[in-house]
């Protein structure tokens, strides 16, 4: 039985825009098929925005690659329409271990509260989640939504201009030219589009080789994330197990620099040390094995003219936390609105200068958290290693060291504090909520708050009527003990601005209009 | 006064990663050294010579095992 990865899901097949005289423009063309690409495409389509996706393959990618999907990524693959598939065929989790030698030092929940729709985490494997996202996009086209996926088609030239981008596309035939208004760069770390542009990517290489093994087997291990420091089957180095759907399992072994990757690789080699971790009883299989080492990097920035990076194009992380495919789908989600204002007329092009901004700030912060988690896992320096051991050995019977642990911070969603496109605060509201934070789920009668947000400016009212104003939808709710918490602290009432990626754009617990009218303005980039 | 068992940091990476930072660049000797000034300066900052005796215990693995529990 040939596997996934093995399929050909969108094989070549020669477009209109092959036999065109002249280059055909399209207002926004994607490169690359991952889940970045495919996630921008679909909310694109969703919208009625024609959009091109370009794969320089057919296939979705090859091996697990990225396989925790955090909550607010859930959340918006939910608002795609994919996010119920992918929590059902996923492994749901809360919780987590965290190993010292031959001791267990603590666990942790990350999702302690009720009331929120999804949970903490799924794992998925990626090819699953770019199948979903691959069948998702196809059956938007069948319905007559403006979206084309054209594999084998790599973009070999690019032809920057003040107001499009031209496109030269190779194929299994002749090469062709197309045009793009917006072209979104989405194709991966090595990114061909950045080294055509010449463009920069800066940051640290850390020196260290992790093997990542696959493995099918029969295990008892509960659904948690696990983690060892210093185990005694990978001494001196960390370990990380994971359970995939399939009965699949993700190991992660840390090997040091000084290493032969190709002699590492060698199921003689990784079969006896996955062996040494599992015990000499339990039965497994490979299914796929990486070495990989990592860096943490990011361009400067994500917009130049026409051109925009989102995903690993753009920044790079270890993979300690998993805020590499889950920042990537942050990107498209800031990214696809903007666009569509922008290409519908209704905001200036400014607005995209805010994608810029508010997803190098995510970077920021997903490098600075992934760094740091690299750094206490493999100590750079002598002090540095006797402190982590310090913390290590203190954490065992101290809570107060046990904060001090990183074995990676869980990708969260990126508050844009401080961004251009926020508006009015009222500060006795709830700090949770505040403008640039993503809007909290809470459970409503009948359902889920964030479904009723959908994917347009809403005007959230609570516990009162929603004021009309021209280019909101009114979502009125009443004070759930969960929503009160979240959303109106001791007030009775609020009135809350949200953005179509569901980011708070501004909020009060009374407003004019015309006030609110403002604040819509600002949010689409004007000036508010 | 009784000893802090409990994590009493407002952004435990910043701080940890500001005392690993304060490292670079020394030598093994300097890292003693400066870890040493940073004891004493902490010490004076803690006064209370009950405080500062558990704290030793603690750091000598002695201690009593704080209450456990999520993080």
């Amino acid at each position: 039985m040939s596997k996934i990865f093995d399929t050909p899901l969108y094989p070549y097949a020669r477009s209109a825009d092959q036999d065109a005289p002249v280059p055909v423009r399209h207002p926004v063309v994607i490169v690359g098929a991952g889940p970045v690409g495919l996630v921008l495409a679909i909310d694109l389509a969703m919208h009625d925005v024609p959009v091109v996706v370009l794969d320089d393959n057919d296939k979705v990618s090859f091996g697990s690659r990225a396989i925790c999907f955090a909550k607010r990524q859930l959340e918006i693959l939910d608002r795609l329409g994919v996010g119920a598939d992918l929590v059902a065929k996923g492994v749901t989790w809360n919780r987590g271990k965290v190993f010292a030698g031959e001791d267990q030092i603590f666990d942790f929940n990350l999702l302690p509260e009720a009331g929120h729709k999804h949970p903490a985490f799924i794992n998925i494997q990626q090819y699953t989640v770019e199948a979903e996202l691959v069948a998702r996009l196809r059956t938007l086209e069948a319905a007559g939504k403006p979206v084309h996926i054209r594999g084998n088609s790599r973009v070999i030239a690019v032809d920057p201009q003040p107001d499009h981008v031209g496109v030269t596309v190779d194929t299994p035939e002749e090469p062709y030219q197309i045009a793009a208004d917006w072209l979104v760069a989405c194709d991966g770390a090595r990114s061909p589009l950045r080294a055509m542009m010449g463009l920069d990517f800066t940051g640290r290489v850390f020196e260290d080789n992790f093997l990542i093994a696959d493995v099918r087997m029969q295990a008892d291990f509960p659904t948690e994330r696990w983690f060892w420091f210093d185990p005694p089957f990978n001494p001196g180095q960390s370990a990380l197990l994971h359970k995939q759907p399939d009965d699949i399992w993700r190991i992660d072994l840390q090997l040091g620099w000084d290493i032969d990757k190709e002699v590492e690789k060698a199921p003689e080699r990784v079969i006896p040390r996955l062996k040494a971790m599992l015990g000499p009883e339990v039965a497994f299989e490979l299914e796929w094995v990486s070495i990989y080492t990592f860096q943490c990097m990011r361009m400067e920035r994500f917009r130049h003219g026409r051109m925009l990076f989102a995903g690993d194009s753009a920044h790079q992380v270890s993979p300690f936390g998993a805020r590499g495919a889950n920042s990537g789908i942050q990107d498209a989600d800031n990214l696809a609105w903007k666009l569509r204002l922008v290409l519908e007329g209704a905001a200036p092009e400014a607005l995209i200068d805010s994608y810029d901004s508010e997803r190098v700030q995510a970077a920021e912060e997903n490098i600075l958290n992934s760094t740091r988690a690299t750094d206490f896992i493999t100590p750079k320096s002598a002090a540095s290693r006797v402190f982590r051991d310090a913390v290590l050995d203190l954490a065992r019977d101290h809570a107060f060291a046990r904060p001090l642990v990183n074995s990676g911070r869980l990708s969260q969603p990126t508050w844009y504090d401080g961004s251009g496109l926020n508006g009015p605060d009222d500060p006795t509201l709830p700090a949770l909520t505040r403008p640039g934070a993503p809007a909290v789920d809470a459970p409503l009668p009948g359902g889920w708050l964030l479904d009723r947000l959908g994917g347009d400016f809403a005007l959230l009212a609570i516990g009162r009527p929603a004021p009309e104003v021209v280019g909101t939808r009114p979502v009125e709710i009443l004070a759930s003990p969960e929503v009160q918490s979240r959303y109106l602290n001791t007030h009775l009432s609020a009135l809350y601005l949200i953005r179509p990626d569901q980011h708070i754009a501004a909020r009060w617990t009374d407003a004019a209009p015309a006030t609110i009218a403002i604040a819509l303005d600002r949010a689409k980039g004007g000036l508010g | 006064m009784t000893l802090t068992s409990d994590p009493n940091l407002a952004d435990p990476d910043a701080t940890y990663a500001a005392l690993i930072a304060a490292h670079d660049g020394l030598t093994e000797a300097e890292s003693a050294a400066l870890n040493a000034r940073l004891v004493l300066v902490l010490m004076n900052h803690i006064g209370d010579a009950t405080v500062l005796r558990a704290a030793l215990e603690v750091a000598h693995g002695s201690g009593a095992g704080a209450s456990g529990g999520d993080i």
